[in-house]
């Protein structure tokens, strides 16, 4: 149609037209700025340094790598060894040093307080809770009440190891039995029993419940692991049930289920997840909000 | 149409002028428009899936047990990826929360996989033996009861629902055509596994373990007398991560 196309120039503007008319308008065919088309150009320009200087092209086994040898797994590694460098130069140390010594040191203390406390809420808040107060089934950390112990040691095996962890050898283990569910001890017996426990603690027994059975049974089934006054047993976790603490409630109904279909918390063995700085760190901290015995 | 007014000179027969045959004939402005966005994917995605350093060599992944693979199919049926991500990018701070960065090869039997892009709830990559079966349970049922802040919705109904699994081979087999490696034994045992794995004692485990290794087996709910779908989704929840040996991991020839 417009082989013999003949540029139209506007009178106005001084510029032509693409020769398109609609109406007696006609469309105007103004060039692009000469500082954009000029920007286009140098980020044509631009890529092909990208292309030599980063990994850009695929190949037929790899990709170009680029003269830089940049990698992004390259610069996390290089990012962590920063950090870690970073750390042991902040917590000389730490690394060697025993948890008494980072316990008595007051520079390294602050370190391992404030490492600590960024562990604790990324790993451990979820259940003890963000100021370590715990939940229903998860200990609180703030008392001085422990299930296997708040030494400074005991506290770093829990952490190292953890807790019924399946497949760790060296976890924290006991098994308490389900004493209902398995049939050793009948409904009214562990009514009896859970009565008594509530007895231990000073709290006000069930008055239909028979006491000298649950003193009886008590003896029979639960003294071997929580001792004969119910003052527990750290070596295997068995809480003591003469405080008012417990960590699974001491109403009856709480009690009735403890003992009926028996509880086995389990914590993970966090030495699999965090490296030893981190666990030292973390057992200062944890012993710092209520460790103690 | 067109006017023929002045006289000026002829306008230049170059490649530069020839876009006006793109600009008259819209069927050749949609291939030459489906061409130029190809060339992003052809560049970019397709060479993923012929160069051999795309997945790294690695020990101990497995595909999911039958379990797994159930409770995989929950988390995505209850939409668990439009709040929480699979994928722990390589930057420092992410490592420091959550862990090594995620590989390639631990999503390879994920069809699809999970990595998601919206992480309103933590990332879920490596929280396999993060928290113990208990914590699992009953933080998907009632979140705010341990994580008072927290604003993921209950899922109660998990426990209280048996899980259905009798079409649990068909699901293997179609993994498989999606490259899954699925034995046939594997897919022929598949419902038996499945139960062996949540059911405490089970004298299936042997095999489980022989055909799924390191499969772990116990019950997971709390409850050994029903197979619920929490025992799924728990059992799902506590393998991921953990299988990549990261002391076998060469970190050196996957650097790129």
């Amino acid at each position: 149609m417009d082989s013999k196309h003949i540029q139209d120039v506007d009178a106005v503007t001084g510029i032509s037209t693409t020769g398109h008319e609609w109406d007696g308008i006609k469309e105007l065919n103004t060039p692009l700025p000469r500082w954009w088309l000029s920007l286009f150009y140098v980020t044509i320009v631009w890529s092909f340094g990208y292309w030599i200087v980063y990994p850009a092209w695929p190949l037929v086994s790899d990709a170009t790598r680029g003269v830089i040898g940049y990698a992004s797994r390259l610069t996390i590694k290089e990012d962590l060894a920063a950090l870690t460098k970073q750390r042991a130069a902040q917590a000389s140390g730490l690394t060697d040093a025993t948890l008494e010594q980072i316990k008595s040191d007051p520079a390294m203390f602050r370190i391992a307080m404030a490492q600590g406390k960024a562990a604790f809420g990324d790993n451990c808040a979820a259940c003890h809770g963000v100021g370590g107060g715990g939940a229903k089934g998860y200990p609180n950390l703030n008392d001085d009440d422990w299930l296997w112990g708040g030494s400074l040691d005991a506290i770093h095996t829990t952490l190292e190891n953890g807790i019924r962890v399946a497949g760790n050898n060296d976890t924290r283990i006991s098994q308490m039995p389900a004493f209902g569910r398995d049939g050793v001890l009948k409904r009214d017996e562990i009514t009896a029993v859970a009565s008594h426990v509530r007895g231990l603690a000073g709290l006000s027994q069930e008055p239909k419940a028979d006491k000298a059975l649950g003193a009886k049974l008590f003896q029979e089934n639960c003294a071997a692991c929580h001792g004969d006054g119910g003052k527990g047993n750290k070596e295997l976790g068995a809480p003591n049930l003469t405080d008012a603490i417990s960590l699974y409630g001491m109403d009856m109904a709480s009690l009735t289920e403890t003992i009926a279909n028996s509880r086995n918390g389990v914590m993970p063995a966090w030495g699999q997840r965090l490296d030893p700085v981190t666990i030292k760190a973390l057992t200062v901290y944890v012993h710092s909000l209520g460790g103690g015995q | 149409m067109s006017t023929i007014q002045t006289s000026a000179p002829q306008p230049r027969k170059s490649l530069w002028s020839k876009h006006k045959i793109f600009e008259t004939n819209s069927i050749i402005l949609i291939l030459g428009v489906l061409l130029v966005v190809s060339v992003g994917g052809l560049v970019e995605i397709a060479p993923l899936f012929y160069l051999k350093n795309t997945i790294e060599k690695v020990t101990g992944m497995r595909p999911y047990t039958p379990l797994e693979l159930a409770g995989r199919s929950i988390y995505v049926r209850e939409g668990c990826y439009n709040c929480h991500s699979q994928m722990i990018r390589p930057l420092r701070d992410e490592i420091e929360r959550y862990g090594h960065y995620s590989l390639a090869a631990e999503s390879m039997y994920d069809k699809p996989f999970q990595w998601g892009s919206k992480r309103t709830g933590p990332d879920l990559a490596r929280v396999g033996g993060k928290y113990s079966d208990e914590w699992q349970r009953q933080h998907l049922a009632q979140p705010r009861s341990l994580v008072p802040d927290s604003i993921m919705p209950g899922y109660p109904f998990l426990a209280k629902t048996e899980l259905k699994f009798e079409d649990i081979d068909s699901q293997l087999k179609a993994n498989r055509v999606g490259g899954v490696p699925y034995t046939d034994e594997m897919i022929a045992q598949a419902r038996r596994d499945l139960v062996a794995q949540a059911t405490p004692d089970d004298p299936g485990q042997a095999d489980l373990e022989k055909r799924y290794p390191k499969a772990q087996s116990r019950d997971y709910d709390g409850d050994p007398k029903t197979l619920t779908e929490a025992d799924a989704l728990i059992a799902y929840l506590q393998v991921l991560g953990t299988l990549v040996d990261f002391k076998l991991y060469d970190d050196k020839a996957n650097i790129r």
